[in-house]
């Protein structure tokens, strides 16, 4: 059994009468890697700066360990914050900076010099203490502003987008050594990303959130093949959506019609009558591309074709005009395996490997804006 | 990329400003430095030889004084200015840029009037029978005048007035710089209200309250036309010593010295305003 370190029960908080979060209910486990994903606005910098004490909530409660921090201001709060652009002081030395809260709890000075060198040593800048911060690359603020924050060994770490501004291959090593970092000192990681792949590739737990209410809570592995609704597939990777009706019910499968195939299907969790429509939605990397010929499948032809080192991505368009992507990995047997653009194939899955969820009132399927960011 | 044919318009730049600087700041610059050195001539103002008889004069006991109480009306007054400005200049920051833009707009205004009919509009508003002790009086809080013209505080409340706005606007633009995040990371990092404004506001400002000082405090010692409109005979600045010395004394040479003396004090004040922004850095205040 997990043990709950911080608990939020209920958090609302309006900007100018807009509500930003609404009623949200989460607990944080002691010593996991929790990610806040969604889109620009969907409230996941409120949320964490509420667990700061940045902002207040208009109703709701914040515990830590039981003990009520609702109204605590943020210098007494045992948790402390990695921020988007760092915020080092610039007037001060990197030792100074990683100092500062030491100095505001009134450390003696040897242990201040002690714990601000382990700190440093731990993101390797322990030859950099003297150096101020505009004298450092990006990378190096980077881990000095954690180097920063986890020297006061806070219960709990809040990191807000903290890799948005670095290059790809920089954030790429980051997430390698903030997951290092996160085993060796055991502090919960509360990270907040816009970026699917990031929160996937890090986390323990995601929580995919929308207009300030929680879409999924799950492990990455469920968010991404379980996904609770249209939003979470379409936000967490590339998702097709196939249009499905159901034809008949049976012990746990149903036959569905998909472009007048009839499939049968893993019964799903959620209550189908006869003739329902349904959402059939199957990851780029479950389609299978067969030869036209074949008598399984849907008949279209390729439209686009992008050779991605180790798959090959393509674009196929059905015969109605829907768009499907599909992703294959090189056959170690035939490393020329290529398409020609307009090449007649067919598509098809594996009956199994498909997610059904049902139909939502105010969710368009396509929606180019929603499916980036 | 510099092409050739920007290169004339290039060159013209390169030697306005030079010729601007030459001809208008170093020569004038020099000639003062000149007669700053040479000797008292009441026909042609200044001759031959050469001594340091001005500059030894300074340190004479009359006008040591005059020097010392002229550097304490322009540190009061530039102690005023910061004491209004700098809490000024932080709430100016806090608010909407549309207000932030119409608020100094109105610190401006004042600028499109003469500082010399200002000033004497302060006369009628501190005069015995002006408009304050009218006022007062008017309203039974005092019986008889209170005696405001011609007195100390009336020369530091005149350059006050002047110079507020020169205090308030590098300030503000230090505020203006001064990114939230950084306090709330001090908050973050346990710091209270009154720790983060030591360790983090006060330092990180400090580039504008030099500025401001540089602004306010030299112009504070050399306007003579506020003692002589407010201040009377005894509260006078270094500002009228060296007019006096031009204008009444025909003492060239003293007037020159006392003139370099204050822009050596300039000299060393913005100095000490380029150490404190390079201890922030260049990335400091962006």
């Amino acid at each position: 059994m997990k043990k709950t370190l911080l608990s939020l029960s209920n958090l609302t908080k309006q900007f100018d009468g807009k509500t930003v979060l609404d009623s949200l209910n989460l607990d944080i486990y002691d010593g996991e890697f929790i990610t806040l994903l969604g889109p620009s606005g969907c409230g996941k910098t409120t949320l964490l700066r509420l667990m700061a004490g940045f902002e207040h909530p208009d109703a709701g409660a914040i515990t830590l360990s039981g003990d009520d921090l609702t109204g605590t201001p943020p210098e007494h709060r045992p948790l402390n914050t990695v921020f988007q652009h760092y915020a080092l002081f610039p007037h001060m030395s990197v030792f100074d900076n990683v100092a500062y809260g030491l100095k505001m709890e009134k450390r003696p000075k040897e242990e201040i010099r002690e714990r601000v060198g382990e700190a440093l040593a731990m993101v390797q800048l322990q030859d950099y203490m003297r150096r101020k911060p505009h004298q450092l690359s990006g990378g190096q603020q980077q881990r000095v502003a954690i180097a920063r924050a986890v020297v006061k060994r806070p219960r709990l770490l809040l990191l807000d987008e903290p890799l948005s501004a670095l290059d790809y291959k920089l954030r790429r090593t980051m997430q390698v050594e903030l997951k290092r970092l996160q085993r060796e000192l055991g502090i919960t990681f509360v990270f907040v990303t816009h970026d699917q792949e990031e929160a996937l590739s890090m986390s323990d737990r995601v929580v995919v959130l929308k207009d300030g209410v929680v879409q999924q809570l799950g492990t990455p592995r469920e968010v991404y093949e379980r996904p609770a609704n249209l939003f979470t597939a379409r936000f967490v990777g590339e998702t097709n959506f196939f249009p499905g009706e159901v034809e008949s019910i049976h012990d746990g499968s149903i036959t569905v019609d998909v472009f007048g195939l009839k499939r049968t299907l893993r019964r799903p969790d959620f209550p189908v009558q006869q003739g329902q429509p349904l959402h059939v939605l199957l990851r780029p990397e479950d389609i299978r591309v067969l030869d036209p010929a074949d008598e399984q499948g849907v008949a279209g032809k390729i439209v686009e074709r992008n050779y991605k080192g180790s798959t090959l991505d393509s674009v196929i368009h059905l015969e109605d005009g829907t768009e499907v992507l599909a992703s294959e990995f090189f056959d170690e047997d035939d490393p020329a395996f290529d398409y020609r653009l307009g090449e007649p194939v067919k598509v098809s899955w594996v009956d199994g490997w498909e997610w059904l969820l049902p139909e939502e009132a105010d969710e368009p399927v396509h929606e180019d804006a929603l499916t980036d960011a | 990329m510099p092409s050739i044919t920007r290169q004339p318009f290039r060159t013209a730049v390169l030697v306005l400003v030079w010729g601007w600087l030459l001809f208008l700041v170093l020569a004038p610059n020099l000639l003062v430095v000149g007669a700053s050195v040479m000797t008292r001539d009441p026909g042609t103002f200044i001759s031959l030889p050469l001594n340091l008889d001005a500059y030894r004069q300074l340190f004479d006991a009359l006008y040591l004084e005059v020097f010392l109480h002229s550097l304490y009306m322009a540190a009061m007054t530039t102690l005023v200015c910061l004491l209004i400005g700098y809490p000024f200049a932080w709430a100016l920051s806090k608010l909407g840029k549309q207000r932030q833009l119409l608020l100094i707009f109105f610190l401006i205004v004042p600028f499109w009037t003469n500082s010399l009919v200002r000033t004497y509009a302060l006369k009628m508003l501190l005069a015995t029978n002006g408009l304050i002790n009218s006022a007062l009086m008017g309203l039974g809080w005092i019986d008889e005048p209170v005696q405001m013209l011609y007195t100390e505080g009336a020369v530091i409340i005149g350059l006050v007035y002047l110079l507020l706005p020169f205090m308030i606007l590098p300030l503000y633009s230090v505020f203006d710089d001064l990114r939230q995040e950084l306090l709330l990371a001090s908050h973050d990092l346990g710091a209270g209200r009154f720790a983060t404004f030591i360790h983090v506001i006060v330092p990180l400002t400090l580039p504008g309250v030099l500025a401001g000082v540089m602004l306010v405090l030299l112009p504070a010692m050399g306007l003579f036309f506020v003692p002589d409109i407010l201040g009377g005979s005894r509260n006078l600045l270094v500002g009228n010593v060296i007019k006096n010395q031009f204008l009444d004394a025909r003492n060239w040479p003293f007037g020159a010295a006392a003139s370099i003396v204050l822009t050596i004090t300039m000299a060393i004040l913005m100095l000490a305003h380029r150490v404190s922004k390079q201890r922030i850095g260049e990335e400091g205040t962006g």
